[in-house]
């Protein structure tokens, strides 16, 4: 009994001067045990060519400028290719925290683009956690090239391509995120008729977060179908995410000059063993339409 | 034996009067980082702040989950928690601290108290002795705590690199307060 006592009393003591030391154990963090979205799986919502997982915040607009330079095997004579230059200007909204859409064009091909990117599900922590975001994209493109043959009868409906894509991806940590895209692009008319009309790949995409503002990238598709032996090819581009404070800049080396999900996945020509890659870089600056909510 | 029991029991009753406590889980702190430099304001808020204060030491303690300040621009937020705080190795700043001359408070009687509180900011993982000064104000038995003071970004290594050292400011001002409830436990 009296050792019982003698028990009970020395854990009263001890609590009490635990608690006496840190008292904000005595009251619970309501803040832990609550779902939370994963954010900032990339610094943008492209890898470099392709959709990302992320998505903008509600209420901003992403101003994005992208430059593709000639290949680099033009050596001194072109500047290493940045005497060529193809560039696409883009605005993508952040509608709500799982919804965005865009529009951009091309100079290449004089081509529109427009898309929408939707997630259903978004990867978290915390009870009842997926660990993964699957993101749906939907696109269209239309090119407004004069008629290669304007004596025929020309529908306007053969200027448009689409491209419908699946992203899974998740952020493994703070470092590492990787993404995979199944993609297919149709196109509703192709110059040949043994080029395919639906072409289909698959997307890796990832990030190596090397400090708090500075990234490598990878983008790189397989296409599974309609490449032409001897002068399609897979695309692949390797760069760098840097931030600086206002704007992200995404500088790369890549194989393609297309800079829409029809022209990169479709038109990829460059070949990196004979060194037909071209410098490139995106320039993404985020604007705040909308002031957010509860402030 | 009995009586002895009885004894302790009144013993540990007695202590938990002493130690009388008050307590919010719903502080407000905000900041502000701007300069007269700045393109816009660089300022956050948040609502969920812990704060818990035992009357008769003083002591006075805050916690605050650094992802729930809510900034009016969404990439600044981003900022904040991926390259500032760094929210994902360092989700909370914790404050533990003393407030001087606590015994001469009284807590039945109408006022504003002015107070100066001595202690440990930890932010960034990084540790720092601070002292300010604040109110505690007494109305009607509730309790309203309230200060405001600066921390430099430097004390908690917190870089600010060259390109926006113009237009993010070294001093931070923050403001809190917080209306305490009783603590029943």
């Amino acid at each position: 009994m009296k050792k019982l006592i003698g028990f009970i009393f020395f854990s009263l003591m001890q609590v009490s001067m635990y608690a006496q030391d840190d008292l904000l154990s005595l009251v619970e963090d309501s803040t832990e045990g609550k779902k939370d979205f994963i954010k900032y799986a990339f610094k943008s919502p492209r890898v470099i060519n392709s959709h990302s997982m992320e998505f903008l915040s509600p209420g901003t607009m992403d101003f994005r400028i992208l430059h593709r330079f000639g290949t680099v095997n033009n050596t001194v004579k072109d500047l290493f290719g940045l005497d060529q230059a193809s560039m696409r200007m883009g605005f993508d909204f952040g509608i709500r925290r799982n919804l965005m859409a865009g529009f951009g064009r091309s100079t290449f091909k004089k081509e529109l683009d427009g898309f929408i990117k939707f997630a259903p599900i978004m990867q978290s922590s915390g009870p009842h956690s997926f660990p993964v975001t699957i993101a749906l994209v939907s696109g269209i493109t239309m090119h407004t090239l004069p008629w290669a043959d304007p004596a025929v009868k020309n529908y306007f409906t053969s200027r448009l391509a689409y491209y419908h894509q699946v992203i899974i991806g998740r952020k493994w940590s703070e470092t590492l995120t990787v993404q995979i895209s199944p993609t297919m692009v149709h196109h509703n008319i192709v110059p040949f008729s043994f080029q395919p009309n639906d072409i289909y790949s698959v997307g890796f995409g990832g990030r190596l977060k090397l400090s708090a503002r500075v990234a490598f990238t990878w983008d790189y598709f397989y296409v599974l179908n309609g490449l032409q032996e001897n002068s399609n090819t897979h695309p692949l581009s390797l760069g760098f995410d840097i931030e600086t404070g206002g704007h992200v800049f995404q500088l790369h080396f890549s194989n393609t000059a297309g800079m829409n999900e029809r022209a990169f996945i479709s038109e990829t020509t460059g070949r990196w063993d004979k060194a037909e890659i071209r410098f490139g870089f995106n320039l993404s600056r985020v604007f705040q339409l909308k002031k957010k909510k509860g402030k | 034996m009995k009586k002895l029991l009885v004894f302790l029991l009144i013993l540990s009753t007695g202590s938990v009067t002493a130690q009388e406590r008050h307590f919010t889980k719903s502080g407000k702190i905000s900041f502000d980082a701007t300069t007269s430099t700045s393109p816009e304001k660089i300022a956050a808020t948040t609502n969920t702040a812990i704060c818990v204060l035992e009357k008769g030491s003083g002591k006075s303690q805050f916690s605050v989950v650094l992802k729930s300040f809510e900034f009016a621009n969404a990439l600044m937020q981003e900022h904040f928690n991926e390259n500032y705080v760094e929210s994902h190795k360092f989700p909370k700043a914790e404050f533990r601290g003393q407030i001087l001359q606590a015994e001469k408070i009284n807590y039945q009687q109408n006022a504003i108290n002015k107070v100066t509180v001595k202690g440990t900011m930890l932010l960034h993982g990084a540790q720092k002795e601070i002292e300010s000064n604040g109110t505690i104000t007494i109305q009607n038995g509730k309790i309203i705590l309230s200060s405001t003071f600066v921390l430099l970004l430097k004390d908690f290594g917190i870089k600010i690199p060259g390109i926006v050292s113009d237009k993010v400011a070294e001093q931070v001002k923050i403001t809190l307060e917080a209306s305490l409830d009783p603590l029943n436990k």
